[in-house]
């Protein structure tokens, strides 16, 4: 089941250079969906069949798979608009650096101090690199929605962190930190919303009513 | 008793979303903090033990950050019944529901020892304030809540992965996994070093910056200055004191692992470089409510500092929590009513307020003579003790920077304040149909009062819950 794991997270690493590389939002989204629902199959994968397991599989997939891109999408709608305009950073310089940290995210992974039962798994480095993939949406890209896709590849960067450590986490929790992204999301497309309606687009660099002189 | 703390606002919120009535709500919203008081009270007289399992568990810390949140937010609900009065032109609804929410949630941060809870409850303080910044519904503090939520949100999950790497860590040490307190500090010396330094760096980055500590602080002007004076209030007064509290739980693990030199001194830097951020930018400052966000930013920053120096400093520090909160309380209250008043916050055009509103202009007048440091208000005990306890430290550079920063925001403030209160009020300014009346004013100036006595004496039952907070984070020698 590990080597299915593996394969999984390789999929995830893919799935950050999507939303790295590509300037359509809908796209974006579907690929944040798709990491969404390969972190609900993972615990499965790890930990043997129990009921719980289903009930915490189902609800990130709901969660992460269908509710959180239900909310995005709704917010594109409503702004009408379809892509990323001129980010801040280029997409082949930001795919590079993606790569870049996530070589950096693998030598790095190998030199910390894990527990034996975990040194074969991917785990901890693809945690790291979604992470640092999730950083560079968040900081290059100057639309509200490509912010928010950034946080919640963020987000899923620290879920996979949080695969290993089933037994430290107590389910309710692990609910109450699914309940705050899902609300958080849910605020954000409100605000998105209000930002297309206020300023007629969701440039985020025309927040700038608010600078210091 | 710990569970009517958390759902009695709980049970507020939903009563007050199916009010209807937009002049009956605020009343409604202040009986339940009335209420929310009088469990504090009962709570912190009569401590129950810890829950089973050790998830709840009222201290001595979670005393003072619960019983600071819960007087400045019955102030702030009193003043919402005068104050809301002047915007009958929007529902107040979203306003009442989202403080009470987020009252709730600051209660569980402050009687909870699962770190893991805590984040999930400070968490939800973050996302219930937001839709309250954006209450004037404007470009520009639309703009102030995308800011606040994002840079918020990114900083608390930074937080997160710091605390998985605490329970990393005693999986790594084949200890007990968990994210409870007291397990974590009764195992802390095998826990392996590496990932609970790779821990504090992320928890310290992660809360600064939920509690605005530069270089971490840039959405705090526009929030601070966008809001409405009450919920700029419970930001600057309450929130920042929560995520205050779990960076003292923090502190308390690293005192556990003694790791702790490192952690001090990362505090007392980062709290240095907020007193003079805060000073640079104090000055010229034409916005009277960006200007308190900087002095929030001067606050939290004289708090790191305090804590990071230990020894008699962090009674100071704990003392600050309180003084902290309740003056700017009596600030941004009385910046609400001024800013009622002129429709501006602008000093060009917010003049002479001491003519026009005699009131409200005083009580802004003395709060910055509290929020600076002046004797005989409360800040100025904690401060003097912090600065004392420096140099008997022997930190003369670190209590020079804050002595100086301290007098540069002195001097940028007044210059802002004092034109502000003094003079005439401009002929063109806009007349509008705000007074001070009984219920916009009492509430900034019980605060005030509440600052003065702090000042001049301290209670015996608060007095022995401060030096039993302060035992707490006391460093071994």
């Amino acid at each position: 089941m590990i080597s299915l794991a593996d394969q999984f997270l390789v999929l995830v690493l893919l799935i950050n250079f999507i939303s790295l590389g590509t300037s359509r939002l809908i796209f974006s989204i579907r690929a944040v969906a798709a990491q969404g629902v390969i972190l609900g199959i993972l615990p499965g994968l790890i930990h043997p069949f129990s009921w719980h397991l289903v009930g915490i599989t189902s609800v990130i997939i709901v969660a992460k798979g269908f509710v959180i891109p239900f909310l995005l999408n709704r917010a594109v709608r409503s702004a009408e608009i379809k892509r990323e305009v001129e980010p801040f950073l280029g997409y082949v310089p930001t795919l590079l650096l993606g790569a870049l940290f996530t070589a950096l995210s693998f030598g790095f992974a190998g030199k910390l101090p894990l527990a034996p039962e975990h040194q074969n798994y991917m785990f901890v480095p693809a945690s790291i690199a979604t992470l640092m993939s999730g950083f560079l949406i968040l900081t290059t890209r100057r639309k509200a929605i490509s912010q928010v896709i950034g946080y919640l590849v963020l987000e899923n960067g620290i879920f996979i962190f949080g695969l290993l450590l089933a037994e430290a986490m107590p389910i309710m929790v692990e609910a109450g930190a699914l309940l705050d992204l899902l609300v958080g999301t849910f605020v954000m497309g409100i605000v998105i919303n209000h930002i297309s309606r206020e300023f007629s687009s969701l440039d985020t660099s025309r927040l700038t009513s608010l600078k210091e002189e | 008793m710990f569970a009517a703390l958390i759902i009695l606002p709980l049970i507020g919120a939903a009563v007050t979303w199916l009010i209807p009535y937009d002049r009956l709500r605020p009343k409604v919203f202040s009986l339940f903090a009335l209420g929310h008081l009088g469990l504090t009270v009962q709570l912190l007289s009569n401590t129950p033990p810890p829950s089973a399992g050790g998830w709840f568990v009222l201290d001595a810390l979670g005393k003072i950050v619960l019983l600071g949140t819960s007087v400045l937010f019955l102030f702030c609900a009193v003043y919402s019944i005068g104050y809301l009065y002047y915007r009958r032109e929007r529902s107040n609804r979203i306003l009442c529901v989202g403080m009470l929410v987020c009252l709730s949630a600051a209660s569980m941060v402050t009687i909870t020892h699962h770190l893991g809870l805590m984040w999930v409850a400070l968490e939800t303080t973050t996302i219930s304030m937001a839709p309250l910044i954006y209450f004037n519904r404007n470009a520009r503090s639309i703009e102030a809540t995308w800011k606040y939520l994002l840079i918020c949100s990114v900083g608390v999950a930074l937080a997160l992965i710091g605390l998985y790497f605490l329970a990393y860590a005693t999986i790594v040490a084949k200890v007990e996994p968990s994210l409870l307190l007291d397990d974590l500090m009764r195992d802390a010396g095998k826990l392996s070093s590496g990932w609970v330094h790779a821990a504090f760096v992320f928890l310290l980055v992660g809360f600064g910056s939920k509690m605005g500590l530069a270089p971490l602080h840039s959405w705090k002007p526009d929030a601070y200055g966008e809001a409405p004076g009450l919920v700029g209030a419970m930001l600057a007064g309450g929130l920042v004191n929560l995520a205050f509290l779990a960076l003292l739980r923090v502190y308390q693990l690293c005192l556990a692992t003694k790791e702790i030199t490192f952690f001090q001194n990362a505090l007392v830097s980062m709290g240095l470089i907020s007193m003079v951020f805060a000073a640079i930018f104090m000055a010229r400052q034409a916005d009277f409510k960006r200007m308190l966000a900087y002095s929030s930013v001067e606050h939290v920053g004289i708090m790191a500092v305090a804590l990071g120096l230990g020894g008699k400093a962090v009674f100071g520090a704990l003392f600050h929590i309180l003084a902290n909160s309740l003056s700017k309380g009596v600030m941004f209250l009385a910046s609400g009513n001024i800013h009622r008043s002129y429709n501006s916050k602008n000093t060009s055009q917010v003049k002479g307020v001491l003519r026009r509103l005699p009131w409200s202009g005083a009580l802004f007048l003395a709060g910055f003579i509290a929020i600076t440091g002046s004797p005989p208000f409360a800040p100025f005990i904690s401060e003097f003790t912090i600065i004392s306890s420096a140099f008997i430290q022997g930190r003369a550079v670190v209590a020079l920077i804050f002595i100086v920063s301290l007098a540069i925001i002195f001097i940028g403030m007044a210059l802002t304040v004092l034109p502000m209160v003094m003079g005439e009020v401009p002929p063109e300014s806009e007349s509008t149909s705000y007074r001070d009346t009984v219920w916009t004013v009492g509430p900034p100036l019980g605060l005030l009062l509440l600052v003065f006595l702090l000042g001049v004496w301290i209670p015996e039952p608060l007095m022995s819950l401060l030096n039993e907070a302060a035992a707490l984070l006391e460093v071994p020698r």
